[in-house]
């Protein structure tokens, strides 16, 4: 039998759920939010968006087909969405002790310890999630034995500062072709290798990078964590770009701080989109796209100018998918379109942002 | 606005065989409760009466005829139907389409295929055509060629190098298939696959890659999504229909997962399917390398899998699709707050296994591979791996605790790994409890290792369990037990040691202890979101891998219906079909009506059929979880047959109130002992005794010690009842429903073969054409003495044999029984609402006319021999049909020729092989076969009849038996299918003779011929040709009777 130390989790409104440890022996806090995509933890737990929260998964077998080995190209890792496990915590409610994949190299508990971050199995994941979902995004707290810690609000502080990087970084850099910039609040490698396959030379800097001093085609507003009024820099300095008519795509953060240097508003969501298998129309027509999501904010599309339009809408609740100017090349998407983990439906808008370019 | 067709035809699967299920039933019905919500005229095709979808109200018009193209045409000509849906009835249905396309039938009556087009289908069905369209998009498919002939064949496998795999174009659930190892395989086995299709296709072997499936839907402006995707548990070489199939796939990375359903997209649009299809891959276990195997445009056996594992109504709204609808315009049925345009996220994973019978074959093979030969099977919902499979197991109803707690012996454990057979999922238990590495279980099994570990989990915990006994057992143990789906019996079983008779009393002391420590399941809901969004749903299951119930137990009126289970040879579609209407009737009544059941296939495991469902076991245990949580006014168990029937003691025992006869009375009826007892005290004779589960007739004292040995197997407590063997007497079964021990309503069904063939393989007429109104007076007499001394409240069945007005009764079921949709729907008088009314207390005393029609029925058994080689087509006392049809007619000769025509036979053109058999028999067919020479047959015979015809002057050919290896031979007059119908009726018990018309009635089946082996089927065969010309045979709904 395999049995982890007990460990329990503690919801800031008292509920408590009691699991056993399969990963980092300490206490830890963070905000608990649920994923409901059933593939791809390696992904999840390294994308950077995470930052600062418990990873709830709904889908109750967890770590099947093991961990694969890090593995560069182009400076990137192909097999994970950033260069550390990103989340505070993890829990699940079925962990596989035994993995079996060709790819793999090691089981999750390894990764998990290897990178000092607590886990627990065992939770009644579902009846968390319902909690979750109707209480809104809660703080959380992992407790091991009875060594107590405060809880943590990540979205009272500037987290993006801690994902984004320090000093740029130049990727696939060729002659005669053109140049973007990534401005990085916790960028997923999954946008980078898209841009890098679309012969792209990709300029990453952090998220309070001057980039206007820079010679450069097209901006990349990347997704990340909190609130995005948090990013008062990347706001001032998307503002400034969007007069010189810069072709701009933001992602998921980006398409909130988009809106927010336009001009817009944002508001916190009851039910945030945490999934793989979200509806969003392609606005006035009947095209409907399965996308991936992870965010907890969304875009008043009323707090906008009528220089803008709304680009996607989710078909489940009418929420804000996407902005796009009328006239000029600023377009962004609440969604992934960069998926790693979930559906590569919506891959063709970097092929729009490139013909932005042109 | 879309342009909605006005009326439509759906066409329907027919009978239930192997490869062609009960899913078919609940994908039309499906369809037309879509199509009748718009507004749109229905009208139905579907000669299978214990459907749910040919019951009234389902459709405008039900027609019961057979699914082909002449009697589709007729009904498209005079129902003016402008749209026709070919994807909801299987294979039958799609293959009846494209052979009226392709006649030019509905371009020449304007009829509209709805939802994917011809061309689409010809594309996946068409190997060559279907390869071609991936090719120009770069997909994948595995290397192979379609090949026309033998030599053909063997020249393809040459390139490709051996083994390759057979496939059969047009094909259901694999049939003809196979992997060849060598020529000589290769070429027996494309020489009987020519026999069923014009073209066969060799293709590299992918043996031991994993098996992926996804469920995808497109619409017509191009939206397309999949709704599930599904892995196998046994790798490719094992039809997926033969497979564990585990729902979402467990063994995928996130890049696989959506490699594999990005490239689903990109086929699905560019086949340009509208609706619902099934795309199969296998994947290297060693890379992302991946291959196409098949694209089925069509709702499936896997649809109706993944319908039920995610709770998205596939076959409900691929019917909108067809009519015009975006993804987007449609709601999410079970949210009610969220769109259709959406794959649904599961927190909770499904395991599939199919129920196999082949023990009830003779000369059957028990390995299982390309071909499908299981008839029906189960689906468990969990939050574990272990957790399902054991409940799957529990659920096939075969004497199984789960992977541990059985007693089951293996020889030579490594060719079981090896050599698959419907056994394999034990032997890798047994195989890991004799200390053999999950690396080589992996190395003979090609099996993923992530479910090897799981089972060795089950392993642990059950040597766990063994160390310990009742009172020093850890209660952790306990609780990771349940968590792993371990029942309450199993525990016992472990913690006792025990598998004596008092199991009983022991599962209740390890319930109770579980209890004591407030171990108990708990109930979750399906809700297709994971709980993101807030659901209405009532789709639930039980787990212990819980500490929250999702509803709340507040309704005051609630009603159990236990449904049927796994369909099996002697319990499907009709079971459900009591059920359903069961529920009907609750609701119609005010009641909250709860259903419990496990099978995929089903319509009553349709969520929004009843209040509530609980798709979960049929155990006492599960049974009693569900009736403590909901406490309702009582439970319904006689709609679902045998297995919730076997239940009535136990429950009763608990004080679980049961609704209408006693249990008591249950118990008299199926205790032999008791009901002989209580016949002789009504003055009701009784043959010398019969039934059991292994029955058979015993012509000499070798056979005997057979059946005897199969016997002890079947049952411990009661082996064997050995009973005088009435010969050439009359069987006669009454389908009835009581009221406080008086008869209020009954219908007698004759069968047309003696008595000694299975009433579920028997060919009935109702109401009774050759019985005499004397005898049908003694039995209604019978009848109501049975029912006031058991005092019956409810359906119940008695089968009697009549000789020469002499009735003896054989048995009584207190149960709604297998003939009750067709008595209900050929009276049209609803016995289930009657019942179960009956049940409730309300008086439906009455008169009721189920004697005096206007026209006949008669139902038809459907038998599928064919898919399973080597097995003797023969009829005996032992069930081999796997399905029925039922028509109408204005005699007994339309309505049998209608009901034979449903079940694949063909009217022979001009060659007959006759082999009748004994002296009797050949005297009895002496005019059937002077009437097949005057309406100009070519006849050939073997030796014996030939010379016995001669002597009645009848000249006929004489084809030398298989064992004389002289030609002309029967044999290969067969194999050449120069014989357009085979009548070889079985002659004696004489080894060699036996041999001989086996060999004879089995190359039939092989070759497609029709066969015929009861002498008064055939007699009334020949006398039906004689009299109606197909053309005579009246194109008449239901409703015109």
């Amino acid at each position: 039998m395999h049995e982890g130390k007990e460990a329990r989790l503690v919801l800031e409104n008292g509920d408590e759920f009691r699991g056993f440890s399969f990963g980092a022996g300490h206490s830890t806090s963070g905000e608990a939010v649920f994923s409901t995509g059933m593939v791809g933890y390696p992904e999840s737990l390294t994308d950077p968006s995470y930052k600062g929260q418990i990873l709830v998964l709904t889908y109750p077998l967890i770590g099947n087909y093991g961990v694969p080995a890090k593995n560069i190209e182009n400076s990137l890792d192909t097999n994970f969405e950033s260069d550390k496990i990103q989340v505070q915590a993890l829990i699940v409610s079925d962990y596989s002790f035994e993995y079996s994949h060709w790819n793999a190299k090691k089981s999750l508990a390894e990764w998990l310890k290897e990178e000092n971050i607590p886990a627990i199995y065992g939770i009644d994941t579902r009846k968390l999630t319902k909690t979750l979902r109707e209480k809104g995004a809660m703080l959380g707290k992992i407790i091991f034995d009875e060594e107590n810690v405060g809880f943590y609000d990540p979205n009272a502080f500037d987290v993006v500062k801690e994902v984004s990087i320090k000093e740029p970084i130049v990727y696939n850099e060729r002659p005669n072709q053109e140049k973007v910039v990534v401005v990085d609040c916790g960028v997923k490698n999954n946008i980078i290798r898209n841009l890098i396959k679309r012969n792209l030379t990709v300029i990453r800097v952090s998220y309070d990078y001057d980039f206007l001093a820079d010679f450069f085609d097209g901006l990349i507003i990347s997704n990340g964590p909190g609130d995005p009024k948090m990013c008062k820099k990347t706001i001032y300095n998307v503002g400034r770009a969007l007069k010189h008519n810069i072709p701009t795509f933001g992602i998921c953060l980006g398409n909130q701080i988009l809106a927010l240097a336009a001009g817009g508003d944002t508001y916190k969501l009851k039910y945030g989109h945490r999934s793989q298998n979200q509806p969003c129309t392609l606005v006035n027509t009947k095209r409907c796209f399965i996308t991936t999501q992870n965010h907890g904010f969304a875009v008043d599309m009323k707090s906008l100018s009528d220089e803008w339009q709304e680009f996607f809408v989710n078909a489940n609740d009418g929420t804000n998918e996407g902005i796009k100017h009328k006239t000029k090349p600023f377009m962004s998407v609440q969604f992934h379109p960069e998926a790693t983990p979930g559906p590569v439906d919506t891959e063709f808008l970097f092929d729009e942002f490139v013909k932005m370019l042109k | 606005m879309i342009q909605k067709p006005k009326k439509v035809l759906v066409l329907g699967s027919g009978s239930l065989k192997i490869g062609q299920a009960g899913e078919f039933d609940y994908s039309g019905s499906q369809c037309l409760k879509a199509l009748r919500e718009e507004g749109i005229g229905t009208v139905l095709i579907n000669p299978n009466i214990a459907t749910i979808q040919t019951s009234e109200g389902m459709a405008d018009k039900i027609y019961f005829l057979p699914v082909t193209p002449y009697f589709v045409e007729k009904v498209i000509e005079k129902e003016k139907v402008d749209g026709i849906m070919l994807s909801f009835g299987g294979q039958t249905a799609l293959n009846c389409g494209v052979e009226l396309h392709d006649a030019g039938v509905f371009e020449k009556h304007d009829v509209k295929v709805l939802g994917t087009q011809i061309d689409a289908i010809k594309n996946t069905e068409d190997r060559e055509l279907f390869v071609k369209k991936l090719n120009e998009i770069n997909v994948k498919t595995p290397e192979s060629e379609a090949v026309a002939s033998v030599g053909q064949a063997i020249e393809v496998a040459k390139k490709l190098e051996y083994p390759v795999m057979l496939r059969v174009a047009y094909a259901l659930g694999g049939q003809g298939s196979g992997v060849a190892l060598n020529e000589e395989e290769l070429a027996a086995k494309a020489k009987r696959a020519l026999a069923y299709s014009s073209q066969v296709l060799i293709e590299k072997y992918l043996g031991g890659w994993k098996e992926i499936e996804y469920e995808v839907v497109r619409d017509a402006y191009d939206n397309c999504i999949t709704v599930c995707n599904m892995e196998n548990f046994d790798p490719m070489g094992i039809h997926t229909g033969e497979s564990i199939v585990v729902a979402p796939s467990q063994t995928l990375t996130n890049s696989e997962y959506h490699k594999l359903r990005d490239i689903s997209i990109r086929v699905i649009r560019h086949l340009g399917i509208v609706g619902e299809c099934n795309i199969q891959y296998a994947l290297d276990p060693y890379s992302e390398d991946y291959m196409v195997i098949e694209v089925n445009a069509r709702l499936s056996r896997s649809s109706a899998l993944a319908s039920k594992a995610t709770g998205y109504p596939l076959a409900f709204i691929a019917a909108k699709l067809a009519i015009g609808y975006s993804l987007t315009e449609l709601e999410n049925a079970i949210t009610k707050a969220t769109k259709s345009c959406f794959e649904p996220a599961l927190d909770y994973i499904v395991v599939k296994i199919p129920r196999w019978d082949l023990q009830k074959f003779k000369h059957v093979s028990f390995e299982i591979g390309s071909e499908m030969k299981s008839v029906g099977e189960v689906m468990a919902i969990g939050r574990k791996f272990e957790e399902v499979i054991q409940k799957a197991i529990r659920m096939l109803n075969i004497n199984l605790h789960g992977l541990v707690g059985n007693n089951l012996k293996f020889d030579d454990i490594k060719k079981e790994l090896r050599m698959p057979t419907d056994k394999r999922l034990l032997a890798i238990v047994e195989a890991v409890r004799r200390g053999i590495s999950v690396d080589e279980i992996y190395e003979l099994t090609k099996i993923d290792k992530w479910f090897l570990y799981k089972i060795r989990n089950v392993v642990e915990t059950e040597k766990g369990l063994l160390n310990c006994n009742i009172g020093n057992v850890p209660i952790n143990l306990i609780k990771l037990a349940k968590q792993q789906g371990f029942s309450d019996f199993q525990i016992a079983r472990l913690l006792f040691k025990e598998d004596g008779n008092n199991m009983g009393e022991k599962l209740l002391q390890a319930r109770n202890l579980r209890k004591k420590h407030k171990i108990t399941p708990c109930v979750k809901q399906i809700d297709t979101l994971a709980a993101e969004y807030p659901a209405k749903t009532n789709y639930l299951y039980l787990t212990y891998n819980g500490e929250e119930d999702d509803i709340e137990f507040k309704a005051k009126n609630n009603v159990i219906v236990l449904g049927s289970g796994a369909y099996r040879i002697g319990s499907s579609v009709e079971f459900d079909w009591c059920c359903v209407n069961a529920v009907f009737t609750l609701k119609k009544l005010g009641y909250s009506a709860i259903m419990i059941n496990y099978n995929p296939e089903t319509v009553s495991t349709d969520y929004d059929v009843c209040d509530r469902l609980y798709f979960d076991e049929l155990s006492l245990e599960r049974v009693l979880d569900i009736y403590e949580k909901e406490n309702p006014l009582g439970v319904i168990i006689s709609m679902g047959g045998q297995i919730p029937n076997n239940l009535a003691m136990r429950l009763d025992r608990q004080d679980v109130k049961i609704f209408g006869t006693s249990p008591l009375s249950i118990d008299n009826a199926e205790n032999r002992h008791k009901f002989s007892t209580m016949l002789d005290s009504l003055g009701v004779e009784q043959p010398q005794w019969a039934s059991g589960a292994a029955m058979g007739v015993a012509a000499n004292k070798k056979e005997l010690e057979q059946y005897l040995r199969k016997a002890a197997e079947v049952s411990k407590e009661h082996p064997v009842v050995i009973s005088k063997f009435i010969t050439n007497a009359k069987e006669i079964e009454i389908d009835a429903v009581a009221q406080n021990g008086d008869l209020v309503i009954y219908a007698v069904s004759e069968h047309i073969e003696n008595a000694g063939v299975h009433s579920g393989d028997a060919t009935m007429v109702l109401p009774p054409q050759y019985t005499y109104l004397e005898t049908i007076r003694r039995i209604k007499e019978i009848t109501k003495s049975i029912a006031k001394s058991l005092k019956i409240t409810g359906p119940f069945n008695i089968q009697l044999i009549a000789k020469d007005n002499n009735i003896k009764v054989i048995e009584c079921n207190l149960r709604a029984s297998r003939s009750f949709p067709f008595v209900s729907k050929v009276t049209k008088h609803n016995f289930i609402d009657m019942a179960t009314k009956a049940m409730l207390g309300m008086d439906i005393k009455g008169k009721y006319n189920t004697l005096d029609l206007d026209y006949v029925g008669v139902k038809a058994p459907q038998f599928s021999f064919s898919r399973l080689q080597g097995a003797d087509p023969v009829l005996s006392v032992e069930m081999a049909s796997t399905g029925e049809v039922a028509c109408l007619g204005s005699d007994v000769n339309e309505a049998f020729l209608k009901s034979l025509l449903s079940v694949g036979f063909v009217i022979p053109k001009s060659n007959v092989l006759l082999s009748t058999g004994p002296i009797k028999s050949k005297a009895d067919l002496l005019e059937s076969v002077k009437k097949l020479a005057e309406m100009g047959y070519n006849l050939y015979a073997t030796e014996g009849t030939a010379k016995f015809l001669e002597e009645n002057n009848v000249k006929t050919n004489i084809l030398h038996w298989p064992l004389d290896k002289k030609e002309p031979s029967t044999l290969t007059y067969l194999q050449e299918r120069k014989i357009d119908l085979v009548i070889n009726i079985p002659k004696s018990l004489e080894e060699e003779e036996l041999t001989n018309d086996y060999l004879i009635r089995r190359k039939a089946v092989d070759f497609n011929i029709p066969l015929l082996t009861n002498a008064q089927i055939a007699k009334l065969f020949v006398e039906s040709i004689y009299k109606k010309k197909i053309e005579e045979l009246e194109v008449k709904s239901w409703g015109e009777y």
